[in-house]
Formats: C-alpha cells, structure tokens, sequence
C-alpha cells in the first residue's frame, strides 16, 4: 500500500520535488492522521461491539491514507523522511491538520457530527484529486475517495438515526453539529501554496467545493430532522500549525513510544 | 382410576423417545457429525456449551483492553495499522461467537449483562495489564499462540456453529502470533533498550499464557495432586465424550511449551522458567509444573486489573446506551414505514 522509495519506479520528470505539492499532501496526510488517532481512542469504548469493529475499520483506513501522504510529502519536500519521520518526530507546530479533526471525541454524536463533516468534504477533494494530472496524487485520490465514501455512508446513517432515533439523540446530535460546525470553514480555506498548485494545474483546491459540500450536508441534516448551524464564527490555525490546546497531549500520546527510545526499529 | 393409568402410561412414552432423541444424539457424536442448533441435545451439553461460548466471547471482548490501550501510541504507522487490525479481529471474533452463543437460544444482550454484573468470566490471562509497547507482542505471541493451541481442536467440536466460527477465529489468530512474534523480533533487533522492554514483557507475561490458556491442571503428570486429578479428568471426560473437548489441558499445554521455546532461542529471549529444558526420553520439553498453586498464583484474581476490565467495558456499555436506544427506536420507525434499513 505504502509507496515507499525502494519498491518505485525511476522518477520520471513529472514527479521531481515540487514543495508547493507537498505542503498540501502533508495537510491531508494529517488530517487523516490524527482524525484516525482520535478514532483509535473509541475502540473498545464504542457503544456497541459493530460500532467498535466499524470505527476501528475507519481508523485503520485513515491511517493508511496517512501513510501514503506522509511517504509522498516527505519525497516531494526533497528531505526523503519517511511516514514515521513525519509522523513521530516532528513537534505539535509543524502539523497541518485541520482543527475539526483534532477536536475531542466528545459523546458519540460529536464523533458522528465530526465523521460527517468531514467524510463528505473528503470524498468530495479525494474525487478532484483524481482528477488531477500527476499520477501519485491521482491515484491516491481515486483509492481513498471510494474507502471514504463508506465511511460517509457510516456518518449518514448515524446522524440519520440520532437525529431521528429518541428525543435525547436529536438533542445530542444537534449539539454534535453545533460543536463541530465552526471548525468546518478552515477545510476549504485557500492560500498562496494552493492558489500556486491550481496555477501550476498540479492539484485542484478544495475552496470551490465548498458549495457542493454544504448541499450534501444540508440534505443529510436536514433528512434527520435538525437544523444546520447559522454560518457564524469561523475557527482557523490548523494548516498554519496553531492548534487547539487539546492537540498537545494527542501529538504527546502517539509519539511517546517511539521518542522514548531513540534509534529504535519497530 | 383411568386418569391415572393414562399418566402411568405417559412417561413410559416420553421415556422411549427421550431414549430415542439421546441414542441420535449420541449416533451423530459417534459419527463425528456436528449437532446443529435444532438438533435435540442433553442439557448437560447445552450448558457446558453456552458456558464455554459465553466465557470464550467475553474473552475476546476483554481482550481487545491491553492491547486496545496502545492503539495511541503504536511506534509506528505500519504497528499502529497492525494493531488496529488485531483489535479489531477481536471484536469480529467475539461478535461471531455470541452470534453462535444465539442459536443456543440466548441473547447478546443478556450475555453482556451478565458479564458486566460479573455474573459469567473471561479469560483470567487479561486480568494482567499491559504496562510497555512490547507488552503488545508478548500478548500477541505468546497469549494468542497458547490461544491458536488450544483452539485449533476447537474447530472439529460437535456443535456445528461453534465450529464454524472457530474456523474463521483461528485463521485469523495465527496471523496475529505471527505479528506479535515479528514485533518481538524487531525489539529484539533493536537498541538495548527495547531488548529489555522485551524481556521484562515476557517475564509478565509467560506465567499466564502457560498457566491461564490452556486452565487448570488435569492430569497428575501435569502437577495436579490425584484428587484434583480425578475432578479435572471427570469433567475433561465428560466433555471429550460430548466432542466439546478433544485434549486434557495439560496436553495442550506441553504442546505450547513445545512450540514456543524454540521460537524464544531464536528470538534470543529467556523463558521465565529455569526448570525448562529439553528431555530426551520424553521427547518433549520439561517445564515447572502448573500445579494449583502456580494455577491459582497466576489468576490474578481480586486485582485492580481485573476489576478494571470490567468496570471499562460497563461504563462503555453505559455510556451507549443512549445510541443503542436511539438505533432501536430509528428501526422501529423505519419498520412502521416499511423501509428496510440501509441508506445511499
């Protein structure tokens, strides 16, 4: 699955450093990491035993779309770090990820809310990636967006069933929305690296999906019987590495193995 | 007068087919045919069965708590990949074994109950925490490979779905010793450092793979005294004639240490027992005996640990409980307006 250096081909032209490239791949591998490691702390706490096999199923993707991104930034950037390199050694400020998807577990509502959010701005960027010119990206793309788009399905179905299931859940559910919704605005933020990519035609942006991604939203929201959030503050930091105050002891929890014995193998 | 010739007469006719229900029960064992769930069974044999499922589902939903713990901190991506997959391997295989618990007409829910009042038990061997990363590949290799042991007969036993899910648990268990053995071999490959972590795992954890996998001693060449000799034999007896049992756990049990102290010269780790060593004559590995005091030692019973296994999967059930009455109450719903659900 991983690509990694020794199993590829001979870089062709096409696939030379580009460090505007990898500042977005390291964004989207960290969202999938550390949207999986706050997965991982569901496990064995879910619900019902289906729903622990279900999260740890989604988890255990998003790791792997990590792993991919993280090996292809860490060629792009030019340093040739490895997925463990970006993953465990670097500090709380040099993670991209969006806010949404380091925010707490929360009840399993928040979580729904938070999978919902952003499962369908995923399927939606991992779609256009495909679309785009250069093959490692694009491939990628086309994987992660079919894997995505059932735990989209996953998300639907649970806010359908919160929303609608007891007076309680919708109440809940609604307070999940609630919670995550101003952190969505920053998954669609453009800056001058993505303006640069677009120009360079090397990997669409995700702002004009915005849109889209709203409908999509609105509909399965509206399906369960809530109601979606007034637009109104919006949270920003995460891609330029200002974290919430939560993010320190998840970046402390899943690199304090691998620090504590440097020049370790695994 | 009449009335009582007429039930004088019935238990004679209930007696001749209660004979004729336990002599097909009894052809179909012989045969080595599986009884499946409506298939008339002694009591005796229901019981022992959902005992067993129940205790052996309980184990695997337990067991995803130690290693669980360190999902977080996996030292690295393809570790943390391999470990969520195991984790959830267990949930799978305990979702298999209540769904055959099922057929013997309980239900889940009942079953968790039960296990959340401390009611029915789990495999002692998780009363032990798991305190280091290497703890992980202990558990892996060593719990599960007693695990792959002692249930490899497992997928011949007579009640025909246990069987079958045990075909499918054991396929996937041997993949997870392989993993736990290749994360020792890592360590051991490693920095002094993780060498050590992995010995200090395996001093932990020896004890109650060997001990507490394969239960209690059995026979009297396996340390138990021959009282309790004879009380292990009658059960394991009755058992082995009902195909719910096919081993003495003692014989099982040697046939782990055969197995596994090959594989820790290789891995250049020593076995926390100085009484193993290999014997000639017997062509086995001798090893201390797991006689009732090492049985009961290794328990761990009355432990904050073993108190925490169960105290963490009630809150989790708890905690849910909102959800599960939401799902419910969607289904229903969505019953009344004739949709199935299973949404686009």
């Amino acid at each position: 699955m991983t690509l990694t250096s020794d199993t590829a081909p001979a870089v062709p032209e096409a696939l030379r450093t580009d460090p505007d490239l990898a500042v977005q791949l390291l964004r989207l591998g960290d969202d999938a990491l550390v949207l999986g490691q706050r997965l991982c702390q569901w496990i064995t706490r879910a619900p019902t035993i289906e729903e622990d096999l279900a999260l740890s199923n989604i988890a255990l993707d998003l790791v792997g779309h990590a792993r991919t991104l993280l090996t292809l930034a860490g060629r792009r950037d030019g340093t040739g770090r490895t997925e463990d390199d970006l993953a465990f050694t670097r500090s709380d400020r040099e993670f991209t990820n969006a806010l949404l998807t380091e925010l707490p577990n929360g009840d399993f509502a928040v979580t729904v809310a938070r999978q919902l959010a952003y499962t369908h701005y995923a399927v939606l960027y991992y779609e256009a990636l495909a679309g785009c010119a250069d093959p490692e990206p694009a491939g990628f793309g086309a994987r992660a967006a079919k894997e995505v788009a059932f735990h989209r399905l996953h998300a639907d179905n649970w806010t359908l069933r919160l929303g609608l299931g007891t007076p309680e859940s919708a109440r809940r559910m609604q307070a999940g929305l609630d919670r995550v919704w101003p952190y969505t605005a920053e998954l669609f933020d453009e800056d001058d690296v993505l303006r640069r990519l677009v120009a360079a035609g090397t990997v669409p942006s995700p702002g004009p999906l915005r849109t889209l991604w709203e409908q999509e939203v609105t509909d399965v929201v509206t399906r369960a019987g809530l109601t979606v959030p007034a637009p109104g503050w919006e949270a920003r930091g995460g891609r330029t590495g200002l974290h919430t105050e939560e993010f320190g002891p998840l970046v402390a929890e899943l690199q304090s193995v691998h620090r504590q014995f440097p020049g370790g193998t695994w | 007068m009449s009335a009582q010739q007429a039930t004088a007469g019935a238990p004679t006719t209930e007696r001749d087919e209660m004979e004729e229900l336990q002599a097909h029960f009894d052809a179909l064992i012989a045969a080595g045919e599986t009884i499946e769930p409506r298939d008339w069974m002694p009591d005796g044999y229901r019981r022992m069965l959902l005992r067993q499922l129940a205790q052996h589902a309980h184990s695997e939903i337990i067991g995803m708590q130690p290693e669980g713990a360190w999902l977080t901190r996996a030292p690295s991506l393809h570790r943390k990949s391999v470990l969520i997959a195991k984790v959830q391997d267990e949930a799978g295989h305990g979702l298999y074994l209540y769904s055959a618990a099922e057929t013997l007409g309980v239900d889940r829910a009942d079953l968790l109950d039960a296990l959340h009042r401390g009611q029915q038990r789990f495999a002692a061997t998780f009363n032990h925490p798991a305190l280091t990363w290497a703890d992980t590949g202990a558990v892996a290799w060593l719990t599960d490979g007693a695990a792959v042991i002692n249930q490899a007969p497992m997928t011949r036993i007579s009640y025909g779905p246990y069987a079958r899910a045990m075909r499918r648990v054991c396929l996937e268990e041997a993949f997870h010793v392989r993993e736990g053995y290749d994360l020792m071999r890592a360590l051991c490959e490693g920095t002094e450092e993780q060498k050590r972590m992995a010995q200090d795992a395996v001093d932990r954890w020896w004890l109650p793979a060997v001990a507490l996998m394969f239960g209690p001693p059995d026979t009297t060449t396996g340390g138990a005294d021959a009282r309790t000799a004879a009380i292990g034999a009658s059960v394991s007896r009755r058992a082995m004639a009902w195909g719910i049992k096919r081993h003495t756990n003692d014989e099982l049990r040697q046939r782990f240490v055969d197995a596994v102290v090959p594989q820790a010269e290789r891995l250049g780790l020593t076995l926390p027992d100085p009484a193993i060593r290999w014997n000639e004559e017997r062509g086995h590995y001798d090893f201390t005996p797991v006689d009732w005091e090492v049985y009961r030692r290794a328990l761990g019973e009355n432990t904050h640990w073993a108190r925490q296994r169960v105290a963490h999967r009630r809150a989790a059930h708890e905690d849910g409980a909102w959800v599960r009455e939401a799902a419910a109450a969607y289904a229903a719903r969505e019953e009344a307006a004739g949709r199935t659900e299973e949404h686009a």
